[in-house]
């Protein structure tokens, strides 16, 4: 998507946005990262941003964010501390929050470059090439590209890039790409597909299944809207706001390159 | 805030009290003052003051009291030097100088470091900060954005600070700073983040860095060079901080610093832990990780590393290495040694050779399943395969659990009694189904962690533990994990406090009990003793419920939610009722 697109976009929402202002003193409070992006950042540029806009027109509210990083212990420090009410991208089933219906599906994914990149865990390159993988940075724990390179034996070849920093670990992932220094990486789609559009040479993005010895551990993961355990009332009405909007936000998706998994 | 002191001057009788401290760690001259965390260079926390005894100890009622303005975890240890006591809070990590020859201990000045707010969301665990060090006129003092800074005793005025590390990138502190020969050494936390530990040595005058030392990587990055003499051969060999990982995984090894130092003066070595390997999971850093969940001994003036030992190789259970080092010389079956004795998160309390890394005995102080004991030939902790966390399996009875048979709160030793008092929790956990997490946008399965009381019911217990005899002498079990320090005198008094906040007393030969005193909220810090202008002794105790094990009440966790704060809310979930958040500093002296 040009960035031209984008930019008709997010003038289109702005409108929608003022006009719910004029109309309302009712303020939907969403929890933001302020500098995570293709999710969201200071500036409205991200896709959550654009979501967050949209669901703030439909319930005519005015849009206000509480800027924190979404890092450990995220929820407790924002919906917690009464700092906000909604999160628009969780898991769906994350427990600490309680979940609307999900309204897209995304996968771990292979982002690579070159003619014959690594689709599989089954590829037996992927022990012998350079690999990228995100490290959560919570005690013990690692993303199921992870526990799946662990598996197949993909050890020293591997470089972690951590989900702390100056830049989303996904950009650092997609510019050693670019610079040659990792031949693919494991990478969480919507981070994936933003990114990788980004990049100055053509990349591919291919959906990671997990490996048969771990058939178990989810690669693909439902999102869906969180707001605070017991508040039913605004997740229902943001059920409700999920359907009526279904298809401008998946325009918003689209125009952002998240790989959807629950679209043919 | 401030109750009146209601004094009597007995001056002279303290003077006959004074019982000087054993020569290894003397330094600086004992006299009635708590200048560091640990009170000394050896890490005692033995106070030489007497006037508190078994058989007054129930006549204690509080002198005056402070509330320092902060709600989180207050670990700290009051630091009294001269006629000032300083006070450091958690988050904003405020320093208070107050002014104990005036009645009621009237505030003289207040410091505020005006730290990042960007850094408590980096803070794993809670946004605690473990004291302060006085030296040369000056306070010196950690951050939790990673500042180091000094400030003028007595006016409250900065002199310096000097910024050592990135919270963007995961990197805070929470130590308590050690002041050495003009040093100030200081170590960073974060771990679990992908930070790279180390420890720095700043120049107490200008607060420039004298040297840093990593605990991974290439030998001349980890300060290790033709001085450094491990005792075990799994310790020798070129470069181990990396040939231990797989390629350039330990540029985010971990091994942090955020436990107390000890400093050795007849081998002018400083002796510190260090913290696990991160944040790769176990299965993508096959090797021992050197140097994490270990200790090292490094020369004060170079930071060259003379030798270490690791408590967990490739830690598989987040144990760390950070617990502190007591130094004693001990008159052990084979003759005498210099020692330090350190109870390990891993469950064992080692009696280690100081001088060379030798250990000599290794025993449970906590039911242990996750290995069946040291191998004293070559110093090789025996993991039991069995309970090594595993993707998608379920493994109860983790013993002890991530926790450790005992966190970062520190031991105290009586010269007197020849024993070290433990303040420990006895908490196992069980890993099982997984749950979906989610960060920064990454959403992953973790390890449903959930703890639980360990054998006997009982979450916490302070242990007197003899060290020659090698079991415990006495023990009191308490409903919650101990998270406070201990404090020995030389009345033969032993305090701790509670997370159910009672600050409590006991025999330091008997463990009976001996006084208690309800706070405000629970205690998790370090208490401490010292002579006052009056003549009298004091006991100072901070409350300040919070931590890991306290982040229930401190953080408002639900305790619906057992996984939170890692598994800990699971086995606190009922600590709500006992106790609330609180901030205040309890002062207790005879009448």
């Amino acid at each position: 998507m040009s960035s031209a697109c984008l930019r008709s976009l997010a003038a289109f929402v702005a409108c929608v946005a003022v006009g719910a202002h004029a109309a309302s003193a009712r303020e939907l409070r969403v929890c933001a990262d302020p500098d995570d992006l293709p999710y969201s950042n200071a500036a409205g540029a991200g896709f959550e941003n654009r979501i967050a806009e949209l669901v703030a027109a439909d319930l005519h509210a005015q849009l206000r964010y509480a800027w924190a990083p979404l890092q450990r212990a995220f929820v407790r420090k924002t919906v917690g501390e009464g700092l906000c009410d909604v999160f628009i991208g969780v898991p769906a089933g994350f427990e600490r929050v309680l979940t609307t219906r999900p309204y897209y599906r995304s996968s771990y994914v292979f982002v690579s470059r070159g003619a014959e990149p690594v689709t599989s865990f089954d590829d037996p390159r992927l022990a012998r090439v350079q690999v990228g993988v995100q490290l959560i940075g919570n005690d013990l724990a690692a993303t199921p590209p992870g526990h799946a390179l662990a598996a197949r034996g993909a050890i020293d070849n591997v470089e972690g890039f951590t989900l702390m920093g100056e830049r989303p670990a996904a950009a650092r992932m997609v510019d050693a790409l670019v610079q040659g220094r990792i031949e693919t990486a494991l990478v969480w789609g919507p981070q994936a597909g933003y990114f990788a559009a980004r990049a100055p040479v053509p990349l591919h993005i291919d959906i990671a299944h997990a490996p048969a010895e771990l058939a178990d551990l989810p690669f693909e993961f439902s999102i869906s809207m969180g707001v605070a355990r017991g508040n039913r009332a605004l997740r229902d009405e943001l059920d409700g706001v999920l359907a009526r909007r279904a298809a401008e936000i998946d325009a918003i998706l689209a125009a952002y390159h998240v790989p959807r998994t629950d679209r043919p | 805030m401030h109750t009146r002191i209601h004094c009597a001057g007995v001056m002279a009788v303290v003077a006959c009290l004074y019982v000087p401290m054993p020569s290894h760690g003397a330094a600086p001259e004992d006299d009635g003052q708590w200048p560091m965390a640990a009170h000394d260079y050896a890490n005692t926390r033995f106070s030489p003051l007497a006037q508190v005894t078994p058989s007054n100890v129930k006549s204690l009622r509080l002198a005056f009291s402070f509330s320092t303005g902060a709600l989180r975890g207050q670990e700290a240890a009051p630091v009294v030097v001269g006629d000032t006591m300083y006070v450091v809070t958690p988050y904003p990590d405020y320093l208070y100088a107050l002014d104990l020859s005036k009645p009621g201990a009237n505030l003289k000045w207040k410091f505020d470091p005006k730290v990042a707010p960007g850094s408590q969301g980096v803070a794993c665990c809670d946004v605690v900060n473990r004291g302060v060090a006085v030296s040369g006129g000056r306070v010196f003092m950690a951050t939790l954005d990673a500042q180091v800074i000094a400030i003028d005793a007595a006016t409250g005025a900065e002199a310096w600070r000097t910024k050592l590390g990135d919270i963007t990138l995961g990197e805070t502190i929470t130590m308590a700073p050690l002041v050495v020969k003009g040093k100030v050494l200081v170590g960073n936390s974060g771990g679990e983040m992908g930070v790279r530990g180390w420890i720095t040595a700043l120049d107490a005058a200008s607060g420039k860095v004298a040297w840093r030392a990593y605990n991974t990587g290439p030998d001349k990055d980890v300060l290790i060079g033709p001085r450094f003499k491990p005792h075990y051969d799994s310790d020798r060999g070129t470069d181990l901080g990396v040939k231990t990982w797989p390629p350039d995984a330990w540029k985010l090894g971990g091994g942090t610093v955020w436990g107390f130092v000890s400093y050795d003066p007849e081998q002018d070595v400083i002796i510190y832990g260090t913290g696990n390997p991160g944040p790769w999971n176990p299965e993508q850093r096959p090797g021992d990780n050197k140097w994490t969940s270990g200790i090292f001994a490094r020369d004060l003036s170079t930071g060259e590393a003379r030798w270490f030992y690791q408590w967990s190789p490739h830690d598989r259970h987040d144990y760390d290495g950070v617990n502190e080092n007591v130094l004693a010389d001990l008159d052990l079956p084979g003759g005498s040694r210099k020692v330090l004795m350190h109870p390990d998160r891993n469950g064992y309390l080692y009696v280690v050779d100081r001088t060379t890394g030798e250990v000599i005995s290794a025993d449970p102080y906590v039911a242990i399943t996750t290995s069946s004991g040291v191998d004293l030939a070559n110093g090789a902790l025996k993991y039991n395969p069995d309970k090594e966390p595993r993707g998608g399996k379920v493994i109860h009875d983790i013993c002890p659990g991530s926790a450790g048979g005992k966190d970062w709160q520190p031991s105290a030793w009586s010269p007197r009694t020849k024993l070290l008092y433990v303040p420990h929790q006895n908490i196992c956990q069980d890993a099982s189904t997984y749950e979906v997490s989610y960060i920064s946008g990454t959403p992953y399965v973790g390890a449903d962690l959930k703890m639980k009381a360990g054998p006997g019911g009982f979450r916490g217990e302070l242990a007197a533990w003899d060290p020659v005899a090698r079991r415990k002498a006495w023990s009191v079990k308490e409903k919650f994990p101990v998270w406070s320090g201990a404090l020995a005198t030389a009345g033969d008094v032993v305090f701790y406090g509670t997370m159910d906040g009672w600050i409590k007393a006991v025999d330091a030969r008997t463990g009976d009990p001996l006084w208690q005193f309800q706070a405000d909220s629970g205690v998790i810090s370090q208490p401490v003793s010292y002579r006052g202008p009056d003549g009298k002794q004091y006991i100072a105790v901070l409350s300040g419920i919070g931590g890991w094990a306290g982040a229930v009440v401190s953080g408002g966790l639900d305790i619906r939610d057992g996984n939170g704060a890692n598994g800990f809310v699971n086995v606190m979930r009922d600590l709500p009722q006992y106790t609330k958040k609180g901030g205040t500093l309890y002062v207790f002296s005879l009448p």
